[in-house]
């Protein structure tokens, strides 16, 4: 199952050329670039793991590219994605997230029914991933 | 021969006529090097050696490009610089100049310089230099990375300094992303010949020496004049001749630093003035404010034995 999160997720994955070109958007913009990864892409996962503090003062995208490269080269079968921070007056928050490396194959979730109190059912999704790994 | 390439064509033509040859002076005229040129020849004065090289540098940079339009290999050139010369001859100014023109050449993407030096390399304690050097030379990226007194990077007194962890990343950012950034090592003559021999990989990985010469004294003389015309001071007839006499002085006297030194003088000068007209108080007209005079020249210690000689009533 594809995860759709962040923006350009319904298009055919970034190639480099056009992750550069967007991150050097974000720079232009001035805002702060950084770079996360998870092996679990729940939606309510807000918080993956940061790959380095955020990037501040950058001229180029090349910079950052070097990072998500040493990113995913740790963590081939890992979601890693990249947040654009703003931090001016009025937004101060991410502007813009894209995923960009997901796993060769991607697991999806599985839904976890729990029997509660009563007759009551829980339900909750979890990511495949982290069952095989464990 | 090279300045008969240089010099700019009448009028920009076509880059390529029909039977398929290159207008080399086109070309040139249209990557913006002629009135780069021109701007570097205005704005430094002497430094003939490094003007020479920059115009080489140049003319490599637009045959290279002539070359790549005719599906010549081409081969992005090694850029990496090192500028020796003694203190206040030019070479951050010139440095910064580099930045300019290598991004109008398409060299570099971004054009911008960070300048840099051991502290800003070197941590402080295990596991922090690598960091520290990587985050510069991200924010180096696209651009040029100035690194003033290299030498101090290699300090062989003591083997387990942090700074050759520092040189080997340096070393491998070079070589392995070329496209990406320019490293210019700026130092001392003496000590950076010191510093190669030590790390003979830098110097394999560095094309271009450039040797900044000492000013003549009329050279600073008319550094002088152009930081004065800069800042909208002149100098009276009398205050010039004081002002040859000046340099010549100076030059002979303890840490003198070119055009630094110069810059220095000029200030206090400046500050004599101000307080010569502030002391005089009455009316005072545009002229009597731009123009320093001879006085202001001739209070300064340097006439009277020098920095190190105790001050005496004059020299305020």
């Amino acid at each position: 199952m594809r995860i759709t999160q962040g923006a350009f997720s319904f298009l055919p994955d970034l190639t480099d050329a056009q992750i550069k070109a967007q991150v050097q958007y974000c720079l232009e913009q001035g805002w702060a670039v950084s770079v996360e990864y998870t092996d679990d892409p729940h939606p309510r996962n807000n918080y993956w793991e940061m790959w380095g503090p955020p990037m501040f003062d950058l001229k180029d995208a090349a910079g950052v590219f070097s990072e998500i490269a040493a990113c995913r080269n740790t963590f081939p079968n890992h979601y890693v994605r990249v947040n654009a921070f703003d931090s001016s007056r009025g937004w101060e928050t991410v502007r813009l997230s894209f995923i960009v490396q997901r796993p060769a194959k991607e697991d999806g979730f599985r839904l976890d029914r729990t029997e509660w109190e009563g007759r009551t059912q829980r339900y909750a999704l979890r990511h495949r991933a982290q069952f095989e790994a464990r | 021969m090279l300045d008969a390439t240089l010099s700019a064509p009448p009028a920009a033509l076509p880059a390529r006529d029909a039977d398929g040859k290159l207008d080399l002076g086109a070309l040139f005229t249209e990557s913006e090097v002629p009135e780069f040129l021109a701007d570097l020849e205005a704005d430094l004065i002497g430094l003939k050696p490094v003007k020479r090289r920059i115009r080489e540098i140049a003319a490599h940079l637009v045959i290279g490009r002539a070359r790549e339009q005719l599906g010549l290999t081409a081969g992005a050139p090694t850029l990496h610089m090192t500028f020796t010369g003694n203190p206040g001859t030019g070479k951050t100014t010139v440095a910064l100049k580099m930045a300019q023109i290598l991004h109008r050449l398409g060299y570099v993407r971004r054009g911008h310089l960070v300048s840099v030096t051991r502290d800003d390399l070197v941590g402080q304690y295990i596991g922090h230099t690598a960091p520290k050097t990587k985050e510069i030379l991200k924010k180096a990226m696209g651009g040029v990375l100035f690194i003033d007194e290299a030498y101090y990077l290699y300090r062989p007194e003591n083997e387990r300094d942090y700074g050759q962890e520092a040189i080997e990343i340096l070393l491998q950012v070079m070589e392995n992303q070329r496209d990406d950034l320019v490293v210019i090592l700026a130092g001392y003559k003496d000590r950076m010949d010191r510093f190669f021999e030590s790390n003979p990989g830098f110097r394999s990985r560095i094309a271009h020496h450039i040797d900044f010469p000492d000013y003549e004294d009329e050279e600073l003389v008319a550094i002088a004049r152009s930081m004065a015309d800069a800042a909208d001071y002149r100098f009276s007839p009398e205050a010039e001749r004081a002002l040859v006499e000046y340099v010549t002085a100076r030059r002979g006297q303890p840490n003198f630093a070119n055009a630094r030194s110069i810059r220095n003088a000029f200030d206090r000068m400046r500050l004599r003035q101000s307080l010569r007209l502030f002391d005089t108080a009455g009316l005072i007209d545009r002229e009597a404010l731009e123009t320093i005079t001879e006085g202001d020249v001739r209070a300064s210690r340097v006439f009277s034995g020098g920095i190190d000689a105790p001050r005496s009533a004059a020299s305020v």
